[in-house]
């Protein structure tokens, strides 16, 4: 299978059915997308298929043929991913940092969407994404962070 | 406070050496005892040792090794605190790594390499600052030795020794320093000296849990590593009768099956085929007269065990005596299920066996177990078994097994595989596999004079014991009693405080395997004591705060954080319409915390609006990494208050993945705010004891909403 991935081309040698999680984990060797569920329960895979914030844990590869994969490896690249990261670090928001691959996955996919969410916003865009230490409240206002430093 | 610490009356061990281009500095002071009081200085204890807990490099660079396993809790980033207070380190060259397991990193007060108890700060207070000073004392030798000048004329400041205008960076000293004895004796900083312990300081494990590159368990790859997968007994305690894997080695990327005494192992390229090949085994368990728990029919045992004279864990005076001058008595009885820690890393366990020994990846909160269980699997001695700690993806408690459960099993694996294998559990694994906190009941019956001060306190506990069948089990069960079975209750300040009272427990005897959840005992006898609290306060007709506050009169501990919590939460100031208040007062793992839910319940669903928390830890080192415990101590309670439950139905685990077995999300997440007491007391942890307070919290607060009292957890549907 010919996948791109951060803006690579690489080919995997996966079945088609395999999920993205598991072809860009234990095959292509990027770690940063985790596994928390299996299920698109916990929102820890969150990975951008063409710009749109995914469970990888569900979606097979075949669905990202002819697409473009991002990870948390290349959020740094990303103007609206870097203000995230950024804010995360202001504001101290990770605990364990299990789920922040998929927290800052799915915060940036809802700051290009929104540049400006409410609370409100926040909750629909990011309860899918579990955190078991609860670093929700950090991770609210660091998101209002990161939507004024973009403004 | 006494800051002179004379290290040669402790029997010092000298000696410093080059490692790796680097000076370690290893030292030795006598077992202590467990020492908490930053007031107490001069009393403090020794540590175990040898030991080496920093490395300075020819860069500059300053490596901190942990004794204990960073799993979110943010010790990465406190104990260098420590270390570069004393060393007069520049923090941006501090560098972190997990020690190995060895016996120089064992736990100055519990006597194994452990991280739980919520003691790491408390624990580590004296042997790291004593660490840096140390070698602080030995780079200014050094200096001395090639400026050719006295000690006395210099100083330390930001990584270097300043001679007048000229300086020497430590990462210049390390050669001189490396040929000189470590010093005999130091001199610890006075609290008002510190420039980071004490303030508000930034994660260290932040950068790289924010771009992906951290590395936990979970992400151990090399060469020649396969995955593998284990499918369980469904029913805890069954046998594996039969195993047909035909269809399982047709799977692309399968390499073997092998049998491990847990159950049956596929091993594979990656996951998706360990999986594939695992949901692809025909197994047969003998279930045949085998016990199969059921919560319906746990509940009414456990209920009518409630009612029988079970072991005595406390008494005092006579419940019968005490009980007739009474004016009223309350009965209550308080049900907690089963609850899974669901860290959000699934568990997994790499193991690499050769010739010479073994070497295990994981996020462990346990090594000196772990170590002890694979070596004697492997039969080889402890020491030839390398533990490489990983960043844990969350622990409280489910790492921390003294049955060494998923690491022992990997072992098995990578033994019977004759490969270098990496378990990995799924989530439903995770759920549905076991190590447990123990369901528990409690009944109580409190006799109140008129005035409703208690009298008489019976109180019986129901629920399995963590520590029965387990290595601790000689230490920490007395007289049929397993402490943490009745810790918050047998030694509570209402209980004591009461002339005549009765603790007593019944140990369930059940194949469930239980374990510590984040606060252990304490995470269901707050909720029990401060329900209680509340009912006997709202049956004598008294203000909840002004109830305890009377209870609480000789507990000044407690006192502070309740009346810290009420004060910044506007106790009695009015609220929106729908909010309403509770509060909780609870003390465990040698801290006190307070927490004011305010709550409004709609249609029977019930919302948590803000928490105010104020706690009592003594000295607090990161005072934003405790506010960060104390948030997530919250959300953590507040899912399994609101939602999460593990039952049991025909002996089978009815949860399986997060969409049954509940846990908080953002969109349940209150305002969190954190008040800490200015407090020179004994110091006390914060992983855990945020937890106890909040169901109780919540609980009475929906009582005031709604005049129903919460006695079976979690809420769940109970107020539709």
């Amino acid at each position: 299978m010919k996948l791109t991935i951060n803006g690579k081309e690489t080919e995997l040698n996966v079945s088609e059915d395999m999920p993205i999680l598991w072809a860009i984990r234990d095959v292509a060797g990027l770690t940063g997308t985790k596994f928390g569920c299996g299920m698109a329960q916990c929102g820890a895979c969150t990975v951008h298929l063409d710009g749109q914030a995914i469970r990888s844990c569900v979606t097979p590869v075949s669905a990202a043929v002819g697409k473009k994969i991002t990870t948390i490896e290349s959020m740094q690249d990303d103007k609206v991913g870097q203000a995230v990261q950024a804010a995360w670090q202001q504001i101290d928001v990770v605990q364990c940092g299990y789920c922040q691959s998929g927290q800052i996955m799915s915060a940036t996919s809802l700051l290009k969407q929104n540049p400006k969410p409410s609370d409100a916003d926040i909750d629909a865009a990011m309860s899918g994404n579990i955190c078991r230490c609860g670093t929700y409240q950090r991770i609210r206002t660091a998101i209002h962070e990161a939507a004024a430093k973009l403004a | 406070m006494n800051d002179m610490i004379n290290l040669s009356r402790r029997s010092f061990i000298k000696s410093t050496a080059l490692v790796a281009g680097g000076l370690v500095v290893a030292f030795s002071i006598p077992q202590a005892k467990r020492f908490m009081g930053v007031a107490n200085a001069a009393e403090a204890m020794p540590l175990p040792a040898p030991n080496a807990f920093l490395r300075i490099g020819a860069d500059d660079s300053i490596t901190v090794m942990l004794a204990h396993s960073e799993m979110g809790q943010g010790v990465w980033t406190t104990l260098p605190m420590l270390i570069a207070d004393e060393l007069d380190a520049d923090w941006n060259t501090i560098k972190v790594e997990h020690a190995p397991a060895a016996p120089a990193y064992i736990h100055t007060a519990y006597g194994i390499q452990i991280t739980g108890g919520s003691s790491t700060t408390w624990s580590e207070f004296d042997r790291y600052r004593q660490a840096g000073a140390l070698t602080r004392a030995l780079l200014l030798n050094a200096a001395a030795k090639q400026w050719n000048v006295t000690v006395a004329e210099l100083r330390t400041e930001n990584g270097a020794v300043i001679h007048g205008t000229q300086q020497l960076r430590y990462g210049q000293l390390v050669e001189t320093a490396s040929q000189l004895e470590t010093p005999t004796s130091v001199t610890l900083k006075k609290p008002e000296q510190w420039k980071f312990i004490g303030k508000a300081t930034k994660r260290l494990d932040s950068a790289e849990k924010i771009n992906g590159t951290a590395k936990f368990g979970q992400d151990v790859q090399f060469d020649g590593l396969k995955v593998a997968m284990v499918a369980r007994a469904p029913v805890f305690g069954t046998k594996l009768k039969s195993v047909a894997d035909g269809d399982t080695l047709k799977v692309p990327g399968v390499i073997k099956v092998v049998k491990v005494p847990t159950g049956v192992a596929v091993i594979a390229e990656h996951y998706w085929a360990a999986k594939q090949g695992r949901e692809a085994l025909k197994l047969e368990w003998d279930l045949a007269g085998h016990d199969k728990p059921d919560s319906a029919a746990l509940l009414k045992q456990y209920q009518a065990l409630a009612q029988q004279p079970g072991v005595q864990a406390a008494k005092a005076g006579d419940i019968a005596s005490g009980s007739k001058q009474a004016k009223q008595a309350v009965t209550a009885e308080y049900v907690l299920p089963y609850l899974s820690h669901a860290p959000m890393e699934p568990l997994n366990c790499a193991v690499k066996i050769s010739e010479q020994g073994c070497d295990i990846w994981t996020g462990t909160q346990m090594q000196t177990t772990d170590q002890a269980s694979a070596a004697k699997i492997l039969g080889l001695k402890p020491e030839q078994v390398k533990i490489h700690t990983q960043f844990l993806g969350g622990g409280f408690g489910r790492r921390a097994n003294p049955r060494a459960d998923f690491v022992s099993e990997a072992v098995e694996v990578a033994k019977a595989a004759g490969l270098p294998v990496k378990t990995v559990w799924s989530r439903e694994d995770d759920v549905k596999g076991g190590f447990y906190r123990p369901m528990f009941v409690h009944r109580a019956t409190v006799s109140l004079d008129k005035q409703g001060k208690p009298l008489a306190w019976q109180h019986t506990l129901v629920g399995q014991s963590i520590i029965k069948g387990t290595p601790f089990e000689g230490v920490m069960i007395k007289d049929g009693i397993d402490a943490t079975s009745v810790e918050g209750v047998a030694d509570s300040p209402y209980v004591k405080g009461t002339a005549n009272h009765l603790v007593q427990l019944h140990s369930v005897q059940s194949d469930v395997p239980v374990l510590w959840w984040r606060s252990v005992g304490h995470s269901h006898s707050g909720f029990a004591m401060e329900s209680l609290i509340d009912e006997l306060a709202h049956a004598s007709k008294q203000d909840p705060l002004a109830y305890r506050r009377q209870l609480l009169k000789d507990h000044p501990r407690h006192l502070a954080a309740l009346n810290l919590a009420a004060d910044k939460a506007g106790w009695g100031k009015p609220l929106p319409k729908g909010v309403f208040r509770g509060i909780a007062v609870h003390e465990s793992f040698g801290s006190y915390v307070a927490q004011v839910a305010e709550v409004s319940v709609k249609e029977g669903e019930v919302k948590v609006h803000r928490v105010v928390v104020a706690i009592d830890c003594g000295l607090a080192v990161n005072p934003d990494g405790v506010k960060a415990q104390m948030e997530s101590s919250v959300a953590y309670a507040l899912g399994a208050t609101l939602s999460s439950e593990i039952s049991f139905k025909d002996g089978q685990v009815v949860q399986s993945n997060f969409h049954d077995y509940q846990v908080l999300r953002m969109k349940d997440m209150p305002k969190v705010d954190v008040h800490i007491v200015a407090s020179t007391e004994k110091m006390g942890g914060v992983g855990e004891p945020g937890v106890p307070p909040l169901a109780p919290a919540v609980a009475n607060a929906v009582f005031a909403a709604t005049g129903k009292r919460i006695r079976r957890l979690p809420i769940g549907d109970q107020l539709a």
